[in-house]
């Protein structure tokens, strides 16, 4: 099927089988390997993307049930001039990430929780970062790296705005 | 894994749904229980019809004390306050964050998890309690299935394949009912051990009406009838509630060993859990 991918902003037009799930479209087909693929079965969170604003597990969801519909991935997340996001900031102040799989889809699931409630508590953190798996830092890290970044987004010390 | 082969098509409407089931389609809405099924290969359809593109079947409507839940209302839905009306918003409020994670909630859907009728399912345990009503639609017309009549056995259901699950009927519950849900499991991540609704109404410290919903505590979800009976008619009292829970682990229950809970453990669970879920769900 011929579908066109909106991924950060740029068109990939494909011609996908429509059994191609949107991770193996998003690595293989617009050669975006940001995205990692730990389980395939929703469970461990690797290849969380935003699609349309919402992070989601782009292993269970199909390439052509996305035509059209903008997706980010972790390669969408730094800014025009390649600096950090500030939850890549947060990341690596708070050495949320030691091996490194599971950091794009800790990031785009943060990325998300971040867009959709500015104000994101520490409770919501907790409970956020149970989404995903990290087999090596652990999660407090990442949760403190998450509650950082929602923090100094609140605080205004970052001049841009997290969906920048 | 990856899934096997097949057809993709998105029908515009419910009729041209219909037509596809009637190929032998199989449905796409939520997708995070069937895509799953797919990359393991124990469902490999040819054909798939993606529903998500037919406008108002994600619609989450109440008229004449009836809630009635389109087959594209996510579960993420039922987590807004004010979302459902009353205690049976409260009480959906308060199962939906056990149902897996934010990402799938995003996503997967009501229907959803009534069509796929994992037994371990809170929708399907909250579906039995509740009295609610399926609707299915063929292109050979359309019938609605009591919840207590529609679960046959783990991902068995009275659906028959060219049905597509159109909404979910559930009656308002009163004002003055008092409900809770408690949770069982390994980790976070992990399906429940065994979960419990409940929903009371009392009057001057009796109970005058008990539903009880218990998910992974047999092969399909269950309503506790034989705790409810014993609690009709009872003062509120925790020496009730433990009773109940008792009478729902011993008589209600047909629990399934699991690797991590044979069945004496899970009745023991089961029983702790009714009486704990009573007592919370007492109305104030």
């Amino acid at each position: 099927m011929k579908i066109t991918l909106s991924v950060n902003d740029d068109a990939y037009p494909l011609d996908v089988e429509p059994r191609r799930v949107l991770a193996d479209a998003l690595r293989d087909d617009c050669g975006l390997t940001g995205t990692h693929l730990g389980c395939e079965q929703g469970v461990c969170g690797a290849c969380t993307v935003l699609v349309d604003g919402e992070a989601v597990r782009s292993c269970l969801m199909l390439a052509v049930q996305c035509d059209g519909v903008p997706i980010r991935t972790v390669e969408g997340l730094a800014g025009p001039g390649g600096e950090p996001h500030p939850l890549q900031r947060a990341f690596s102040a708070e050495r949320g990430l030691q091996c490194g799989f599971c950091t794009p889809g800790f990031l785009m699931l943060a990325a998300g929780a971040l867009e959709r409630d500015p104000a994101l508590g520490e409770e919501e953190v907790a409970a956020l970062v149970g989404s995903n798996l990290c087999r090596c830092t652990g999660y407090e890290p990442i949760r403190r790296a998450i509650t950082r970044a929602a923090r100094d987004h609140q605080k205004g010390q970052d001049g841009r705005h997290l969906s920048a | 894994m990856k899934p096997a082969a097949f057809d993709y098509l998105a029908p515009r409407t419910v009729a041209e749904a219909l037509d596809a089931l009637a190929a032998g389609a199989q449905v796409l809405a939520g997708g995070q229980s069937l895509l799953l099924e797919m990359h393991l290969q124990r469902v490999h359809p040819d054909l798939v019809a993606d529903i998500n593109r037919i406008p108002g079947l994600d619609a989450l409507t109440v008229s004449d004390g009836t809630l009635t839940v389109g087959a594209l209302v996510r579960h993420r839905a039922f987590a807004s306050p004010g979302a459902v009306p009353g205690p049976l918003g409260d009480l959906f409020g308060r199962a939906v964050g056990y149902i897996a994670h934010p990402p799938i909630r995003t996503r997967g859907t009501m229907a959803g998890s009534l069509a796929w009728a994992h037994p371990a399912s809170e929708w399907c345990a909250l579906a039995v309690a509740l009295d609610a009503v399926v609707e299915l639609r063929s292109t050979r017309g359309t019938r609605e299935v009591p919840a207590g009549e529609y679960f046959r056995g783990p991902f068995q259901t009275a659906r028959e394949p060219d049905e597509l699950l159109t909404a979910v009927r559930y009656p308002l519950l009163a004002p003055d009912t008092g409900v809770a849900f408690t949770e069982h499991r390994r980790t976070g991540f992990s399906f429940a051990q065994v979960a419990v609704g409940a929903a009371l109404t009392t009057r001057d410290g009796v109970i005058t009406e008990a539903r009880i919903g218990l998910a992974n505590c047999a092969d399909r979800p269950l309503r506790a009838h034989a705790a409810e009976r014993a609690l009709v008619g009872a003062e509120v009292s925790s020496w009730a509630f433990a009773a109940a829970g008792e009478t729902a682990a011993e008589q209600d229950a047909a629990p399934v060993p699991e690797p991590y809970a044979d069945v004496d453990y899970r009745r023991q669970v089961i029983a702790v859990l009714v009486a704990r879920t009573l007592r919370e769900a007492v109305p104030v």
